[in-house]
């Protein structure tokens, strides 16, 4: 079986594989010309360009982007991810908006985009910051395999709940 | 009997943009808006809005909202809240309800940007407690912190059925379904996308039939349709206790109508609206409109057209001169354009030029009924 992530995802938002195995780098789901671009100037390194009109899509450059996440918590669509399969498993992070929120070390049913269960993961990271204004980014430890695939957890299956 | 130079009614971000405008090139502005809240539509938007930078996008509905008030306030711009106001004379003579009685305000000029109402569906069971507007429901969870039910089912696929649906999801309750009579979701694909991943199904190609109950709503009966007619033998019960419609919004064109204001009906912003020209003045030269009035648009349309009116406003009343407010209006135009550039803003660029083109045509064929008498 064939360990190479399939990536159901195009556009010019989405790292290369050659990418992701480098370590963390943002994923932006963004594929259609709406009016929106804070994502552009929340990245401190630049490496997000709509261009002059507004409604163009969101470019990544992926050699700039180091996947500190900042732009995920900027972005209206909660369209932005980031994936990182540089170690054994794949860490996906996902913004987060609903209380209670996972805590690090909980074991979670992970979703794809569908809400589908995918596999059971690891909370490896919350993060939380007045900058981020309430939206979380949850990081998840997951099969690499699974790594394009998985984009969300199963609320109900956060233990306590 | 109050009186001003310009007169806004309506303090949501089309009025309060419209104000700060006004209020920058010197002209003493009155803001009169019903609601004892300030911003309009925004105060109970807790999401993160669209839009770009330059309009505070990224940043929730109610801050933007807040930091407009505040900013208008610094303009020493005078708002009244929680007085409707219930007449407009032709000759701009407005009228008011206050703790007082009714109060007489006479503007020189005015801004109407009173926004819209939503619409209603009519169905078997829609008179039921538990069936509401998507607006009620946000109101409900975002203001008065009140859940409306516990399983909801969201008629509307629209930004704004998905947007309620998914705080609807955050306040604590189970969605049961967004359905959408069209065969595809009609909002962003971003804000379908919260919803998917929150496991919410999607019924496309379906309304509701009925709803089902004795005392209050017990449930909802789908039913498929083929080109928006009912196919017949396609029911589908989904369990509820609360309906929700976000089923598109019509301007609130009321008192542009009392003011003499033509209008033009224009189905792709949400029905009949007053016609008006580049400036945002309607065929009543006195009066102006901005924001979802003028069709339902978003904030950032909002913002900015009450910009427009607001300078336009100004510059009419003598406080700038032309050459300032030209260039003023251009950089604001401009901005506007962008705004309703891509595939979801074309249909309504070219919505607007239509009613800019309708206003055109019958002023000209006024002017020359002028002439011929
Ligand atoms: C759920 C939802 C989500 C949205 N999300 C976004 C988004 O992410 N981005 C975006 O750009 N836009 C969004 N919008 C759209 C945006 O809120 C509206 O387009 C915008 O508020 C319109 O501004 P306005 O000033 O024209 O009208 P409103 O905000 O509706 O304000 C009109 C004001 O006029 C007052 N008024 C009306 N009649 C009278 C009267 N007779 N006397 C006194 N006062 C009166 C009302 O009380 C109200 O305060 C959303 C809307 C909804 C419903
Ligand atoms: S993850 Fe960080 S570096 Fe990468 S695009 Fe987002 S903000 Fe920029
Ligand atoms: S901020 Fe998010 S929704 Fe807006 S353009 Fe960027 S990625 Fe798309």
């Amino acid at each position: 079986m064939s360990m190479e992530p399939s990536c159901p995802v195009k556009g010019p938002g989405i790292p290369s594989a050659e990418r992701r195995a480098k370590g963390p780098v943002a994923c932006i789901e963004c594929f259609q010309h709406i009016p929106c671009n804070p994502c552009e100037a929340s990245c401190p390194r630049h490496a997000i360009t709509i261009g002059g009109e507004i409604t163009g899509l969101p470019h990544l450059d992926e050699t700039l982007c180091n996947g500190c996440g900042l732009c995920m918590t900027r972005c209206p669509g909660l369209a932005i991810f980031t994936v990182d399969e540089s170690g054994e498993n794949a860490r996906v992070s996902f913004p987060y908006e609903y209380v209670p929120l996972p805590q690090a070390g909980d074991a979670v049913t992970c979703t794809d985009r569908d809400g589908h269960p995918l596999t059971q993961g690891t909370v490896v990271r919350v993060r939380q910051s007045p900058a981020f204004d309430h939206t979380a980014v949850v990081t998840v430890e997951i099969p690499k395999a699974l790594s394009m695939q998985v984009r969300f957890i199963d609320r109900s299956s956060i233990p306590g709940r | 009997m109050k009186t001003t130079d310009l007169l806004i009614v309506g303090a949501g971000p089309a009025g309060l943009s419209a104000a700060l405008a006004a209020a920058q090139a010197g002209v003493r502005a009155l803001v009169i808006d019903e609601n004892q809240r300030p911003g309009g539509q925004l105060f109970k938007q807790i999401h993160k809005f669209f839009g770009s930078g330059v309009h505070k996008a990224g940043t929730r509905g109610f801050r933007i909202g807040e930091q407009l008030l505040k900013e208008t306030l610094e303009q020493n711009v005078e708002v009244q809240l929680g007085y409707p106001v219930y007449g407009l004379f032709p000759d701009g003579r407005a009228v008011c309800g206050s703790p007082e009685g009714a109060q007489e305000i006479r503007a020189k000029k005015i801004i109407l940007a009173t926004g819209a109402n939503e619409n209603n569906l009519c169905f078997e069971g829609s008179t039921l407690p538990g069936v509401m507007t998507a607006g009620a429901a946000q109101t409900m969870i975002n203001l008065h912190h009140v859940l409306p039910g516990q399983r909801v089912v969201m008629i509307g696929s629209g930004n704004v059925g998905l947007i309620v649906a998914y705080q609807l999801l955050q306040a604590g309750a189970q969605v049961a379904a967004v359905v959408e009579a069209a065969p595809a979701i009609g909002g962003y694909g971003v804000h379908a996308g919260k919803l998917r991943r929150a496991g919410v199904p999607f019924y496309v190609s379906h309304t509701v039939h009925r709803a089902i109950g004795t005392d209050s709503v017990e449930g909802v009966e789908l039913v498929k349709l083929d080109n928006f007619r009912k196919v017949d033998g396609t029911q589908l019960e989904i369990p509820c206790d609360t309906v929700c419609m976000a089923v598109g919004l019509t301007p609130m064109v009321e008192l542009a109508r009392l003011a003499g204001c033509e209008m033009t009906e224009i189905p792709a912003l949400g029905g009949v609206v007053p016609m008006h020209d580049e400036n945002m003045r309607t065929t009543n030269p006195d009066v102006y409109i901005a924001g979802d009035i003028s069709g339902v648009e978003e904030a950032s349309t909002a913002m900015e057209e009450g910009r427009l009116a607001g300078t336009a406003a100004a510059e009419a009343l003598g406080a700038l001169d032309a050459e300032t407010a030209a260039r003023l209006k251009d950089e604001i135009r401009r901005r506007m354009a962008l705004l309703r550039s891509g595939e979801f803003g074309a249909k309504r660029q070219a919505a607007k030029e239509t009613i800019v083109r309708r206003c055109e045509a019958f002023e000209a064929g006024r002017q020359e009924e002028g002439e011929r008498a």
